[in-house]
């Protein structure tokens, strides 16, 4: 099939940057959206042009690196994929596919397609994490028998593969998806009892330090997360800070 | 105070206020929607809740500032978070899909300005003459020069101009759509997704949908009838 | 020459289950004092270089951690779905630390160090502990407690999981663990760097050059030692399970810089991948073998029957239970479906190559889950006091139950294949997967190069010539967390007079030019063809050549083809862009350089072990049945010593001494 693709093109982060139309014929369905850019950098490079900057990794949607707001949506119009799982099948001969960088003021465009996510490390840093040295004598792993309905929620929550997708879909840039979804595994845990309440406050302060905007329950995130990532887990980050603040 | 500003500075300590202003018009809306309901059934009858509630202390000099409060924080802190939310995001999307979330959700913003326009033009209908009568003019008797009862005259006086009538009816449409978003979501904020919420939810639309169509069948009815 | 003159393997004395914790006892530690003024580089953080930078920083030093990714949390190991081995015996079916051991060891197909594996055996119960300290999400049955499943090769239940996720949720620990340290300032994290080069001063590793992948800027970074955790080289194939970005470029430039690399063609091609579709194939994805547990592979047993399949006239639900051929029970009564992979991968290769391959390149065989539905929904309806006859009420309940245990390997596979593999049975074929072999190390995990330690799938150590499913996670943890930062300390000991290492020194110089004239030589080459184009056609000589069958006169071809690929590569090779920015083909472009040279050893490796073993397949030496034939006098390690671009590299032999088990053949019938 044949594409027309508006690409989102900027030199680096000091550049203004600009949408680009290409021309893609050939395009097989069987093919990823990412192998579909493979194919059109291969032909840039052929003619001698620099190729679109995209962030990628382990295209099988479990490292988190691929991202691409696609015709509006983040990582495209499949539900409960990445971009890197995304395939062609979706689309149909003489589309046109807007592709654009996630936007956020958090998430500053590095080159083209790839942007800084850095801020999700910088939460992580502030307490995403249980305080605990390696030492080879913890207790036993069994010595705290959890509750399997807790453990799966924790599970579920900790599925979050830090792509980015919900501040992209979000109409306020909001990262509480994220952030809950971290605080919402430890909370669930007995492990993650202990600093619970420092770890909500400090993880709250620093989302917000990093500049995402609020969360107005639009459902947007939940929609459009690749993980599958439940508004239940925001409303126990809700729950959580105010209980540390209360 | 440092815990004070600290928590209510935060993006969900400010969605928490925000949250609980709103529950609290809810309320107040509730009250509002059966007083005026009196109207259609019996005119006397409004005029004594009217003249009450329009007398009392403890409403006039309590739960009146706390109203005005509320409902001055939530215009402010809503416009406050909508202009931070869309420092978040300083450039914008050549395509955006909407598809993901409800239009009510996404402009909270749109159907606040039209409620705010329609409470510039309520206040000066209704609670700026009231102000005036009672607390300039210092006539609290609640009777006009005839001796009657003013309350329910002034009421149905307002609605025999057909374009007010529309506006409170654009108005209260879009106090629907806000209110159907905005009360389930007041309950996600202060952290409630159980098993209620599915139950929440069903409350919410009802309320969204019954109290602004009363209000709109009060105009309408008033109106009509006279 | 052998290993134990110049290099010895530094294994402790005494009898092997002590082996450990007496050396433990007796190495030189460093005082917290000192710790705080010794500097250690970490290059990559998956889940042996993130455990490692996290532990070492707790215990004081100062770290430095490398990835080219733009967080730790994406390293590949992030994508390890089934598994980890913990020899934990939760589950009362005999498991020990031995069994563990020699599992791993009779698995590794007798390649592997006995010392190293018996300590990895030993302290594999530690990580569960550690990870579920850290609040790593493992599976639980309802009472609470940890649950097991079984993996290939093994007659127990030992294998901890998270669901399909195990490798995300170890290393979101991994990650969790070093975002405690980066916020104590302990660990300086530099993401989105590449290690280029390594700086070795009076004989020792004391630094790296990095390259800043956003600037493009060159760096140099000092140290008191150098730990490179950076993974295999699987992408050698081009197509393979790794990540787009996996690549052998750390292990390498050791290499050139002396150390020794072994067994480098001992590579593991999994059994479940999802097959190649077409030309524009960028990578494979792997399905995680945790399926092998509840499904069955089968091939038509009737050769018309596959033609029809292939042809899109017959499917596979149509095909009864006769005309199947379930080839791996067929074969391997008593391990059955549960056979290692390298003799699942062959096994499936063999019935392709004869012609009864199932998808439209004949290169797929069937993983059918119908079976275990049935059992499973049938189980859930006797529970539930549900008609176990009624196949609308078993489906149901059958499939909720495989959807519990692998739903989002079914999504993923629905998501690229565009069938539901609830309702047919999924195509698999082999893919490479994992490199058994890496940098050599001793038992210290220090490579030829002193100061030089090389951690996880990296080294060579622990798998022989076959790794056992969900051992992988095992070994980056146990490396990481539990050996490493003891085996360090005693390195260092040394080191607490030495003082900051300084990065104006002549060495330092030195690196840096050399990294910046291979760069420059890329941008400024006038040639016509994308660094991709030169990778593709390594891949294609690797996979027919030096892939899952390999035999004397292929090798020998292979070797001089890929010289002469590398020959036209930097000729003809075309980098777009330059140097000071972000620039993915110039990162590329040295990468690829790196495989090309790989490539060549790699074939060299497998031309001089003129044998069968574990992953190993060279069709000279088999049995009449097809099994591999090892041989008794290639019971070594072959560690290959750089001599310089254009000299024969020198193979030095570590002989393997098995003293607590008996070498056998490897039988899983």
């Amino acid at each position: 099939m044949k594409l027309t693709l508006k690409i989102w093109r900027q030199k680096n982060s000091e550049d203004k940057g600009k949408m680009v139309d290409y021309q893609l014929d050939d395009v097989s369905p069987d093919m990823s959206f990412l192998e579909m850019l493979d194919v059109l950098n291969d032909q840039l490079v052929g003619k001698g042009e620099e190729p679109v900057a995209f962030d990628h990794d382990c295209r099988e949607g479990i490292c988190g690196t691929c991202s691409l707001q696609i015709n509006g949506k983040p990582h495209g119009p499949d539900s409960l994929v990445t971009t890197c799982q995304l395939h062609m099948r979706k689309f149909n001969d003489g589309d046109t596919v807007y592709i654009e960088p996630f936007r956020a003021k958090a998430f500053p465009v590095v080159k083209d397609l790839i942007v800084d996510r850095s801020a999700f490390d910088r939460i992580q840093h502030a307490g995403g994490y249980i305080s605990v040295n390696t030492s080879g004598n913890t207790q036993d792993a069994n010595a705290i028998p959890i509750n399997k309905d807790d453990a799966d929620k924790a599970f579920d929550a900790a599925t979050c593969i830090g792509c980015g997708a919900c501040v992209a879909a979000c109409k306020n840039a909001s990262a509480m998806l994220f952030v809950s979804a971290k605080v919402s595994q430890f909370a669930l845990l007995p492990q993650g009892q202990v600093e619970r309440e420092r770890r909500a406050e400090n993880m709250v302060a620093q989302m917000d330090a990093e500049g995402f905007g609020a969360c107005t329950n639009t459902g947007a995130c939940e929609a459009e997360c690749p993980k599958g990532i439940s508004l239940t887990n925001i409303a126990r980050l809700n729950r959580e800070f105010l209980g540390a603040k209360l | 105070m440092s815990w004070f500003s600290d928590t209510f500075s935060s993006s969900i300590g400010r969605k928490i206020a925000m949250a609980l202003s709103a529950l609290f018009l809810v309320i107040f809306l509730l009250l509002h929607v059966a007083v005026n309901f009196l109207s259609v059934i019996s005119p006397d009858a409004f005029n004594e809740a009217s003249h009450f509630m329009g007398t009392n202390p403890l409403v006039q000099f309590l739960m009146q500032p706390i109203l005005i409060l509320a409902v001055v924080y939530h215009f402010v802190a809503g416009f406050a978070l909508e202009a931070s939310n869309r420092a978040a995001r300083p450039v914008k999307y050549a395509m955006k899909s909407n598809k993901n979330a409800s239009w009510m959700s996404q402009n909270m913003m749109i159907s606040g300005l039209v409620i705010l326009a329609f409470l510039v033009l309520h206040f000066m209908d209704f609670w700026v003459p009231e102000i005036t009568t009672k607390y300039i003019e210092g006539d609290m008797s609640g009777l006009t020069v005839a001796g009657d009862m003013r309350y329910y005259e002034e009421l149905v006086h307002r609605f025999q101009n057909p374009m007010r009538v529309v506006a409170y009816v654009v108005a209260f449409v879009l106090l629907a759509l806000h209110l159907l978003h905005g009360f389930q979501s007041s309950f996600q904020t202060m952290g409630v997704n159980n098993k209620f919420t599915p139950s929440i939810k069903k409350i919410t639309n009802a309320y969204a949908i019954v109290v602004p169509l009363v209000f709109i069948f009060i105009a309408i009815y008033h109106f009509i009838n006279h | 020459m052998q290993i134990g003159s110049n290099f010895p393997a530094q294994i402790p004395e005494g009898p092997l289950a002590d082996k450990w914790t007496n050396y433990k006892n007796k190495i030189n530690l460093v005082n917290p004092a000192n710790k705080r003024n010794i500097d250690v580089i970490v290059v990559g953080t998956g889940l042996a270089g993130g455990s490692a930078a996290a532990t070492l920083a707790e215990l004081g030093y100062n770290v430095k951690a490398f990835c080219y990714q733009d967080s730790p949390r994406r390293a590949h190991s992030i994508a390890a779905q089934g598994g980890i081995n913990a020899a934990k015996n939760y589950q009362g079916d005999g498991d020990s630390t031995y069994r563990l051991f020699y599992d791993t060891v009779k698995g590794g197909d007798y390649r592997s160090r006995e010392a190293n594996v018996y300590r990895l055996a030993e302290v594999s119960a530690n990580i569960i502990d550690q990870c579920v300290a850290q609040g790593v999400p493992f599976a639980r049955d309802y009472g609470g407690l940890l649950d097991n499943r079984s993996f290939g090769g093994v007659l127990v239940s030992r294998t901890f999981y998270a669901k399909g996720q195990t490798g995300q949720q170890l290393l979101l620990g991994a990650y969790s663990a070093m975002n405690r340290q980066i916020s104590r300032g302990k660990i300086k994290m530099y993401n989105r760097h590449e290690m280029l080069e390594l700086v070795i001063v009076d004989g020792k590793a004391r630094g790296i050059i990095a390259r800043n992948l956003v600037t493009g800027e060159i760096e140099r970074h000092s140290a008191h030692a150098v730990v490179i955790g950076s993974g295999g080289y699987g992408n050698v194939f081009f197509l393979s399970t790794n990540a787009m970005g996996s690549n052998v470029s750390a292990s390498w430039k050791i290499y050139k810089k002396g150390a020794w690399f072994a067994n480098p063609c001992f590579t593991q091609i999994h059994p479940t991948c999802i097959p190649v579709s077409g030309d524009h194939q960028s990578k494979l994805t792997l399905m995680s073998e945790s399926l092998r547990n509840d499904g069955r592979i089968w091939v038509p047993k009737k050769m018309e029957d596959a033609e029809a399949i292939r042809a899109g006239k017959l499917k596979p639900t149509e095909l009864k239970e006769e005309d199947r051929d379930y080839y791996l029970e067929r074969r391997y009564p008593a391990f059955g479906n549960l056979v290692p992979r390298d003799v699942a991968s062959r096994a499936a290769k063999e019935r392709c190559d004869a012609g009864f391959g199932v998808n439209q390149t004949g290169e797929a065989v069937y993983l059918d889950f119908a079976s275990a539905i049935e059992r499973y929904g049938k189980e859930q309806a006797h529970i539930k006091g549900m008609d176990e006859n009624d196949p609308a009420v078993y489906l149901k309940l059958g499939k909720d139950v495989i959807a519990n245990k692998y739903g989002n390997l079914f999504q993923m596979y629905e998501k690229i294949v565009d069938q539901n593999p609830y309702e047919t049975p999924m195509m698999i074929y082999p893919a490479v997967h994992y490199t058994m072999g890496g940098t050599w190390v001793d038992y210290n995990l220090m490579s030829t190069i002193p100061g030089c330690f090389v951690i996880g799938e990296a080294n060579f150590s622990d798998h022989g010539a076959n790794r056992l499913g969900a051992s992988a996670l095992m070994q980056g943890l146990a490396d990481g967390y539990f050996v490493l930062p003891y085996t360090i300390g005693d390195y260092l000991s040394d080191d607490i007079r030495t003082g900051k290492i300084p990065t104006d020194s002549a060495e330092f110089d030195e690196a840096e030019k050399a990294v910046k004239d291979q760069l420059e030589k890329f941008i400024n080459n006038k040639g016509s063809k994308s660094v991709d184009y030169f990778h593709k056609r390594l891949g294609k000589v690797m996979w027919d050549k030096v892939g899952m069958a390999r035999n004397e006169q292929g090798l020998k071809e292979a070797i001089e083809e890929i010289k002469a690929i590398r020959e036209e590569f930097y000729k003809d090779v075309k980098v777009p862009g330059g140097m000071n920015e972000y620039n993915e083909e110039l990162a590329k472009a040295g990468r690829v350089a790196d495989f090309l040279e790989l490539g060549e050893l790699f074939a060299k490796d497998a031309l001089q072990r003129e044998e069968s073993c574990g992953g190993h397949f060279r069709e000279e030496y088999q049995t009449e049945e097809g099994e591999a034939m090892r041989r008794p006098e290639f019971q070594y390690a072959a560690a290959w010593e750089y001599k310089g671009a254009d000299q024969e590299p020198e193979m030095h032999k570590e002989d393997l001494v098995y003293k607590d088990i008996e070498v056998k053949e490897r039988s899983y019938k």
